[in-house]
């Protein structure tokens, strides 16, 4: 079976987990707690590929149409 | 939490009085009149009833808890009541318990999913008895190895339960046990939630539950007395039996297996869980489903001289709404003119509200006596008057402007009126359509009213950032006749046209004719209504896209170019001015605000309206007439077509056919069919529309998007066309063919649908039965779109309610869980956004540097 990444594909976004100090920011930002972001499961094939652990939270950059790039934030649960 | 037993099956003693310990016991809350409450001394009304009880003989199954009995009953040890589950496994369930809790999440899941692993378990680990298999049969039976449970087993099992492991099994045994889903006392509902009705022949009628609490109390008794007098065995089952029935069918009378208890009448009683169920259930009915006062509701019909912000309200309607105003030192005189007037001459008043809170109905009775001692601090019900604000309502009420507020204009009609351009967000017709009305009636709700919902502030849809608000119909085509062409339009023209409107000058004549008299255009006479410095260029509805746009040189004056508030060249058409199109009217709202953009809906309507007049636009049968020679050119194309497709048949039969990719060899001829005949109907309706011109009224209707499509018009005037079911041609009928005129097997076109004639010629008897099967596809169609969307609808708002966009422009929901971190993901009001394209920058870019931005 030949190895690749899913973050190649076009269609899947970019994700990347965020250091504790960014994540601060960010909750910080909000104003709110971990558990107020929305989740993503570890057991999410994209959660493995990054190799994001229960706890850490993640960063998704998406392209759009009318905003060229949006964040978005995601909490990894078990 | 019970105020008694109740003991006595019976309700009133032949006085009409409730007997003690009686199903009415006065202790459970009053319903009568002059009696009073003996729990909380209050009378009917103010009681708000007390809960009994009935002791049952023996314990009996709640039927709302047998899902969960069984899934309890198999997960513990039949024999030392634990929970089946070794301590580490126990121990590790509550801890996901503990972080459910704290992300907020529901743990149904879990719970499950702990009753299916200690189910596995094959002995017990504590006292090592092997499990048995518990069979649950309907409605309400345990059996274990083939010995029926009784519930009395059932519940000393569960009351074995240790604490630990009821908080395992995910209920907290401080608030809830177990056992307890196994009654031994059974509640009685105050008589308040079952009110007995007295019928006029002063016979009285019970409620159904308290018929089925009479059931319940006899054979409770009959099974005392029985087990008393120790009678046998097989007679007690019968009892109890009998007794889970009666508590059953009290719970819910619809428990699949058991037959639902009836009325004497033959009528299933609506029992607690039919109270609560379903659309007219308390939930969707009487919780979430409101009645309301000062409504009104009749049928709608068009007026073009209201504004859009505007409600012509009948007179009839008007002298009932009323407005409560409160009576100041200021308002004392006038609201002495609307007491005195009294509630039959118009601007009256229909009831008064003194000091003390006492309403009193203004007759002519007492109406000269209120106005002398009206003072300051009583409330005036005054009626509903010119300029009141109301809000408006069209079901089904699907987007926001659905309910807009309007402002009233009482009117000596029998029906709502409205500007025929605010039909497309109601989505009104005015082929007997009714509206509602609401007349608000604070101060509050008048403000939030009319800065929110009102009509102008609602021309702009976030649906597609575009008017949803424009012009209809003959708006369209009354503006596209007077822009379209140079026309010499007299003073006295000019002046009935523009008469409803505020202009009061005319711009200097374009010429003055052979008699020395000076005339306008028609794109002077709408230049007029515009804003002055509105700037904007683009292609008109009717432009006939050439491949290179030749813009300000088009020679067919469909490109619109309007320069500081000037109509320069080009059609005012659907794009103009249109509901969902028109960019004058997007660009006024945007630029100018949405009072500008309501006037200029206003004017434009009013001048259309004259404009349409002024030339007249009627259509009849012969403007679908069409020269012998086209119609002998469109017979011998679709004699072509046929001829075509019977070669396509030959071939086919003969095997010569080539397959398309991926197609079978019978899909292909179909397709191969189907396009031929839609070619030669293409074909048909062009040599039709050519010798229609523009001076043709249907065709102007059909470019200037009024109303129809070239379509409709080849369909009237040259051929109607392959009729189809699912996208495909006719097939279904009799063995082989669609109808015993055709072969079996051919696949001609006729024997499919094809219709050759046009509307105008007429259809032969097969071509109209083919006619009749695909227009019946599109009725069905709709009707079931309409059943689905209806439901998506409901699931959808029922799962978006609750979301609020935040000051931070964040959307989160109830518990402050974010949904998205910027609204939409990038933050844009759509409503403010140019059609939701993001190009909105290049036109402000170009609008000041004058030059164009790729």
């Amino acid at each position: 079976m030949s190895n690749f990444s899913l973050l190649d594909n076009e269609l899947i976004p970019n994700h990347e987990i965020l250091g504790e100090d960014e994540m601060r920011s960010v909750l910080k930002q909000y104003n709110i707690g971990k558990e107020q972001l929305p989740k993503l499961k570890v057991s999410d094939p994209i959660a493995k590929e990054i190799g994001a652990i229960v706890g850490d939270v993640v960063k998704i950059t998406r392209n759009s149409y009318t905003a060229g790039e949006s964040l978005y934030y995601r909490y990894v649960i078990e | 939490m019970s105020v008694t037993s109740v003991i006595a099956a019976d309700t009133y003693d032949d006085d009409g009085y409730p007997i003690d310990m009686g199903l009415m016991d006065l202790r459970l809350g009053v319903i009568d009149p002059g009696l009073k409450c003996k729990s909380c001394g209050s009378r009917a009304g103010e009681c708000p009833g007390h809960f009994g009880h009935i002791e049952l003989v023996a314990p009996v199954i709640h039927v709302g808890f047998n899902k969960t009995i069984r899934k309890a009953l198999r997960s513990i040890c039949w024999n030392c009541s634990s929970l089946l589950l070794e301590e580490k496994k126990k121990n590790e369930f509550l801890v996901q318990f503990k972080k459910l809790k704290e992300m907020g999440h529901l743990p149904d899941t879990l719970i499950n999913n702990i009753f299916k692993e200690a189910r596995k378990s094959k002995k017990c680990p504590y006292c090592g008895e092997s499990q048995r298999e518990i069979k649950f049969e309907k409605p309400s039976d345990y059996v274990e190895d083939g010995r029926k449970l009784s519930p009395t087993e059932i519940r000393d099992r569960f009351e074995n339960i240790s604490d630990d492991d009821v908080r395992v099994m995910g209920m907290d045994p401080g608030s809830a046990r177990p056992e307890w889903m196994i009654l031994t006392v059974l509640p009685v509902p105050p008589v308040t939630v079952r009110p007995s009705i007295t019928l006029e022949s002063g016979q009285r009628s019970e409620d159904d539950l308290t018929h089925k609490l009479v059931d319940i109390i006899r054979i409770n008794q009959r099974f005392q007395e029985n087990r008393d007098a120790g009678a046998p065995q097989l007679i007690i089952e019968d009892l109890w039996e009998l007794l889970q029935y009666h508590v059953t069918t009290f719970f819910d009378n619809e428990v699949s297996g058991v037959p639902p208890a009836r009325h004497r009448s033959g009528r299933p009683l609506k029992t607690l869980t039919q109270r609560l169920k379903g659309k007219e259930g308390r939930f969707r009915g009487s919780l979430s489903g409101k009645r309301v006062n000062f409504s009104a509701r009749t049928v709608v019909s068009p007026d073009p001289n209201l504004s859009i912000n505007e409600v012509g309200v009948p007179l009839s309607i008007a002298k009932h709404m009323t407005i409560p105003v409160r009576v100041i030192s200021r308002n004392l005189e006038l609201m002495r003119t609307y007491v005195s007037r009294g509630s039959s001459v118009h601007p009256g008043a229909n009831y008064i509200i003194r000091n003390d809170g006492k309403r009193l109905k203004i007759t002519d009775l007492n109406r000269d006596e209120l106005v002398e001692t009206i003072e300051s601090g009583w409330t005036v019900e005054r009626q509903m008057q010119n300029g009141d604000v109301v809000l408006f309502n069209r079901q089904p009420s699907l987007h926001k402007m659905s309910i807009m507020a309007h402002r009233v204009k009482v009117l000596p009609s029998k029906t709502f009126k409205l500007n025929p351009a605010v039909c497309p967000p109601y989505n009104a017709d005015f082929d007997g359509d009714e509206m509602n009305m609401h007349v608000l009636q604070t101060e509050e709700s008048r403000a939030e009213a009319s800065i929110l919902m009102q009509v102008q502030e609602n021309i702009l849809s976030p649906r597609f950032g575009g008017p949803i608000i424009g012009g209809i119909h003959d708006h369209i085509s009354g503006l596209f006749l007077l822009t379209r062409n140079e026309k010499m339009i007299s003073k006295n023209d000019a002046l009935e046209l523009l008469k409803k409107s505020e202009i009061r000058k005319l711009p200097e004549p374009v010429g003055y004719d052979d008699a020395g008299e000076p005339y306008w255009d028609g794109k002077q006479i709408f230049s007029q209504i515009l804003p002055s410095g509105l700037d904007l260029e683009f292609p008109a509805e009717v432009c006939s896209k050439c491949d290179v746009c030749k813009k300000e040189k088009c020679e067919e004056d469909s490109y619109v170019v309007i320069r500081d508030g000037e109509l320069i060249m080009g059609t005012i058409d659907e794009k103009a001015i249109g509901a969902f199109k028109g960019k004058v009217l997007d660009k006024i709202v945007k630029k100018y605000g949405s009072t500008a953009g309501a006037n200029f809906v206003d004017d434009f309507t009013r001048l259309a309206i004259r404009g349409v007049m002024y030339t007249g636009l009627s259509f009849g049968i012969s403007d679908e007439d069409i020269p012998e020679d086209a119609k002998l050119n469109i017979t011998v194309n679709l004699e072509k077509a046929e001829a075509d497709v019977s070669k396509l048949i030959a071939a086919y039969d003969a095997k010569e056919l080539e397959a398309l990719p991926g197609r079978t060899l019978a899909e292909t001829i179909e397709m191969r069919i189907m396009q031929r005949l839609g070619k030669a109907r293409d074909e048909a309706g062009n040599t039709a529309g050519n010798k229609l011109g523009l001076e043709n009224s249907a065709v102007i209707m059909a470019k200037s998007g009024a109303r129809g499509s070239m379509l409709n018009l080849t369909q009237m005037a040259a051929c109607v066309g392959q009729q189809a079911v699912r996208g495909e041609r006719i097939r279904r009928g009799y063995a082989g063919r669609t109808l015993p005129h055709f072969d079996k097997g051919d696949l001609g076109a006729d024997a499919h649908g094809f219709v050759k004639s046009s509307y105008k010629s007429g259809l032969n008897p097969t071509e109209y039965f083919f006619h009749a099967i695909g227009g019946r596809e599109g009725l069905v169609d709709t009707a079931v779109r309409t059943s689905q969307s209806g439901y998506l609808q409901r699931r959808l708002v029922n799962a978006l309610q609750d979301l609020e966009v935040q000051y931070d422009r964040s959307v989160r929901e109830t518990r402050g869980v974010v949904v998205q971190f910027k609204y939409g993901e990038d933050g844009i009001n759509s409503t403010k956004s140019d059609f939701n394209k993001p190009e909105t920058m290049h036109k402000i870019v170009s609008s000041v540097t004058g030059k164009e931005v790729v």
